[in-house]
C-alpha cells in the first residue's frame, strides 16, 4: 500500500495530487520520498489541488507532510488547497498548521584546526579552573574548620563515625589483601634478580625501604582514591543534583561544614592508619616469600631488617599520609559538587575526581621526595 | 462519548493481585478501558493508581490476575508481539524522565530513531511539530533536561510520549504542579489529541478539573479495589462514602451542578 500514497495529474497548470493509503508513521519514509519527489517534479504548477479523500488514515507523521507538501508549493508563489479532508483530521491539520517553520538546527562543527585549538584551549581553562576550585575549597575548609574550632559542638560526630566506617574499618581487609599482595611481589621479583649477584640478603632493605617510605602509602593512597573517593563524588554530585545541598543550604547550613568537612575528617583518620596496616601486610607478605621462596629464615629477615630501616623510613611514609588523604578528599568532594543536572555529568566528575586525585597523589609523592632527600631524611 | 454497549476494549484487567511482601496495593481488581476514551484514574495518596499504571505496563510484577492491551495477553506474548505493543503506547511519567543526558529535541527524537526510518530532516520538523504541539515553542530544542522548569519537563515527557503517535497514552499526574492556565491548556491539549488521533488515554490524576472537563469516564481506586467506573454523573449521584468525600469535598466544584463544567474550581 505504500506505493500509492500520492499521485499527480495535471491540467495546465493545475495540478491535481490524490493521496491515499495510510499517512501514519510507518509509512513515513516512502511518504516523504514520494512529496518531494512531487515538489520537484511538477514545477510549473500555478494552482495545487490535494485531494485527502483516499487517506485511510491519518497521524501526525502524515499531517506534517502534507504541511510541508503545501508549504513547498505555497513557497514558489502557488495556491494550494486541501480538499476531501474528513472532518476527524481536520483539528490535526490545523495543529500541525500553526507549527513555525525552523531554522535548520545548529550543529557543532567537529572539525578543523580551530576547533583543535579551541578545544585544547578549554581543556587548559578547564585545568585551570579544576585548580581555582581546590584551593576555594580549601579555603573553605580552613574556615569551617575554624568555626568548629571555636563551637566544638557543631562539629558532625555521628557523620564522622559512619564515613570512618565506611572509609577505613570496611576498607582493612581489601588493604591488607593488596599490599600483602604487593610485598609479596616486590620481594620475589628482589630475590630473582640479586640472586644473580649472590646479593640475596640485601631484598630485606629493598623490601623495608620500599615499602615503608613509598609503596605502602602510595597503594593506600591509590586504593582510597578509586574506593572512598569515587563514592564521595558520586554521592555529592546525586545529591546536588537532587537539590538536596540547596536544600541544606537554605536551611541554613553550610553544606562544608555538614557534608564535606566529617567527610575530610574521616579520611584524614583513615588514610594513616590503612598505610600502618599495609605497610606491615606488605612487610609481612615480604618476609614470607623470603622464607618460603628465597630460604631467608624469619630471624635473619627480621634481624636484617632492624639493621637496614630506621625510624626516619618509617616516619617518610606516615608523614606523606595524611597530606594523601587531603588530597584525595578535596578533589573528590570538589568534584563531587561540580556535578550539573545530567547523569553523564555525574559519569564523568566521578571518574575525573578517581583520575585527578590519583595523579596529585603521586605529584605530591614526588615533592616530598625531593623535600626529604633535600633535609637528609 | 460515554456510551457503554458494545464498544472496542483496549486494556483489559481481570482478577489482578499485586503487592509488595506482605502489602497487598491491588486486591482482585477489574477494569476497562474503552477505545478513543480518556479515562480519569482516581484514588487517594497511595492507594496504588501508580502501581496499577505501572503494573499495566510491565514494571511491575504481578501476582494474579491478566492484562490485556490491544487484545494481547502481555504476560504470555512473545518478545516482538510485546515490543510491537510497546511501541503503539507512549508513557508520561510523574517526573518527567527525560533522558537526562540528551537534549530536548534528542528526547523526542528517540522513539522515532529507534522504532522509524525516518531522515533526519522530518526528525527535525517533527521535533519542532510536536513540540509546538504540546505549547512549546523551538527555542526549547537545544536545551537540556536540567535546565526546563517543571511544567516544560512535563511538556517536552508528552511531547516524547507521542513521538510515535501511539494509540494508548498512560499519563501519570499530568497536571501536577502546573499553574492552572498551564493545566487548563494541558487538558485542552490532551483532548485535541485524543479527538484528532483517535488516542485512548489513560490518566491518573487529582485534578478535579481534568475530571470534569476531559475525562469521559472515571474510575476510582478505593480499598484495594475500584470501587466504581462510571462518568462524572454517576460519581456524583453514588453514595460512597469515598466519593462523596472525593468530589463533594472542599476542593470539589460541585456545590452549584449549573456551575460545573465552567472552569471555577475550588
Amino acid at each position: 500500500m505504500s506505493n500509492r500514497l500520492l499521485e499527480g495529474t495535471t491540467e495546465g497548470d493545475r495540478l491535481k495530487l490524490a493521496a491515499g493509503g495510510a499517512w501514519i508513521a510507518e509509512n513515513a519514509r516512502p511518504l516523504e520520498t514520494q512529496i518531494d519527489g512531487a515538489t520537484r517534479r511538477y514545477r510549473k504548477a500555478k494552482h495545487v489541488d490535494i485531494d485527502m479523500g483516499g487517506v485511510e488514515r491519518l497521524d501526525t507523521f502524515g499531517a506534517w507532510l502534507l504541511e510541508r507538501l503545501q508549504r513547498a508549493f505555497s513557497a514558489r508563489g502557488c495556491d494550494t488547497q486541501v480538499i476531501g479532508l474528513k472532518e476527524d483530521y481536520r483539528a490535526l491539520i490545523d495543529e500541525l498548521h500553526a507549527v513555525k517553520p525552523e531554522a535548520a538546527p545548529k550543529r557543532r562543527d567537529g572539525g578543523g584546526f580551530a576547533y583543535a585549538l579551541a578545544s585544547i584551549g578549554e581543556s587548559i581553562v578547564a585545568v585551570g579552573g579544576s585548580f581555582a576550585s581546590i584551593v576555594n575549597m580549601l579555603g573553605a575548609l580552613a574556615v569551617a574548620l575554624l568555626r568548629i574550632l571555636v563551637h566544638p559542638r557543631r562539629f558532625r560526630l555521628t557523620s564522622m563515625i559512619h564515613q570512618l566506617d565506611n572509609v577505613g574499618w570496611r576498607a582493612v581487609p581489601i588493604v591488607l589483601l593488596i599490599t600483602f599482595l604487593i610485598g609479596c611481589i616486590i620481594a620475589q621479583q628482589g630475590i630473582f634478580h640479586f640472586r644473580k649477584f649472590g646479593a640475596d640478603i640485601y631484598v630485606v632493605d629493598m623490601v623495608g625501604i620500599l615499602v615503608l617510605r613509598e609503596i605502602g602509602v602510595l597503594i593506600v593512597a591509590i586504593m582510597v582514591a578509586g574506593r572512598s573517593g569515587s563514592a564521595y563524588t558520586a554521592e555529592l554530585g546525586a545529591m546536588k543534583m537532587r537539590e538536596e545541598i540547596d536544600a541544606l543550604r537554605t536551611m541554613g547550613f553550610d553544606p562544608i561544614e555538614v557534608l564535606i568537612l566529617p567527610r575530610i575528617v574521616a579520611l584524614l583518620i583513615a588514610v594513616p592508619i590503612l598505610t600502618f596496616l599495609g605497610s606491615m601486610a606488605a612487610l609481612y607478605g615480604g618476609g614470607l616469600v623470603c622464607w618460603l621462596y628465597g630460604g631467608i629464615d624469619p630471624d635473619i629477615f627480621l634481624q636484617r631488617l632492624k639493621e637496614s630501616i630506621s625510624l626516619d623510613h618509617f616516619e617518610v611514609g606516615m608523614i606523606k599520609a595524611p597530606f594523601m588523604a587531603l588530597v584525595v578528599g578535596v578533589v573528590s568532594c570538589v568534584e563531587g559538587l561540580a556535578v550539573r543536572g545530567s547523569a553523564e555529568s555525574l559519569g564523568l566528575q566521578t571518574t575525573a575526581s578517581v583520575v585527578e586525585s590519583i595523579f596529585l597523589v603521586i605529584v605530591i609523592d614526588g615533592l616530598f621526595a625531593i623535600f626529604f632527600a633535600s633535609i637528609g631524611m | 462519548m460515554a456510551g457503554n454497549g458494545h464498544r472496542d476494549v483496549v486494556i483489559e484487567v481481570r482478577d489482578l493481585v499485586v503487592g509488595f511482601g506482605d502489602h497487598v496495593v491491588l486486591d482482585h481488581v477489574d477494569l476497562d478501558v474503552y477505545r478513543g476514551e480518556i479515562l480519569g484514574f482516581v484514588g487517594g495518596s497511595g492507594a496504588g493508581k501508580s502501581v496499577l499504571m505501572r503494573t499495566i505496563i510491565g514494571l511491575l510484577p504481578r501476582r494474579h490476575g491478566t492484562i490485556k492491551v490491544l487484545g494481547v495477553d502481555l504476560a504470555k506474548a512473545a518478545d516482538a508481539q510485546r515490543q510491537a505493543i510497546e511501541r503503539r503506547w507512549g508513557v508520561l511519567f510523574q517526573q518527567g524522565a527525560l533522558f537526562s543526558s540528551l537534549s530536548v529535541r534528542e528526547n523526542i527524537q528517540f522513539p522515532i530513531r529507534e522504532n522509524l526510518k525516518v531522515s533526519q530532516k522530518l526528525m527535525d520538523e517533527l521535533a519542532v511539530a510536536k513540540l509546538e504541539m504540546v505549547g512549546l515553542d523551538a527555542g526549547a530544542l537545544d536545551k537540556f533536561p536540567s535546565e526546563l522548569s517543571g511544567g516544560m519537563t512535563k511538556r517536552v515527557a508528552l511531547a516524547r510520549a507521542l513521538a510515535l503517535d501511539p494509540d494508548i497514552v498512560f499519563l501519570d499526574e499530568p497536571t501536577s504542579g502546573l499553574d492552572p492556565i498551564g493545566a487548563g491548556d494541558f487538558d485542552s491539549l490532551i483532548a485535541t489529541l485524543q479527538r484528532t488521533l483517535g488516542l485512548t488515554v489513560f490518566m491518573v490524576t487529582h485534578d478535579l478539573d481534568s475530571l470534569h472537563t476531559v475525562c469521559d469516564r472515571i474510575a476510582v481506586l478505593a480499598d484495594h479495589k475500584v470501587i466504581a467506573a462510571g462518568t462524572m454523573d454517576v460519581m456524583l449521584a453514588s453514595d460512597h462514602p469515598w466519593l462523596r468525600a472525593y468530589f463533594h469535598g472542599k476542593r470539589s466544584r460541585v456545590g452549584d451542578p449549573a456551575e460545573a463544567g465552567q472552569g471555577l474550581g475550588g
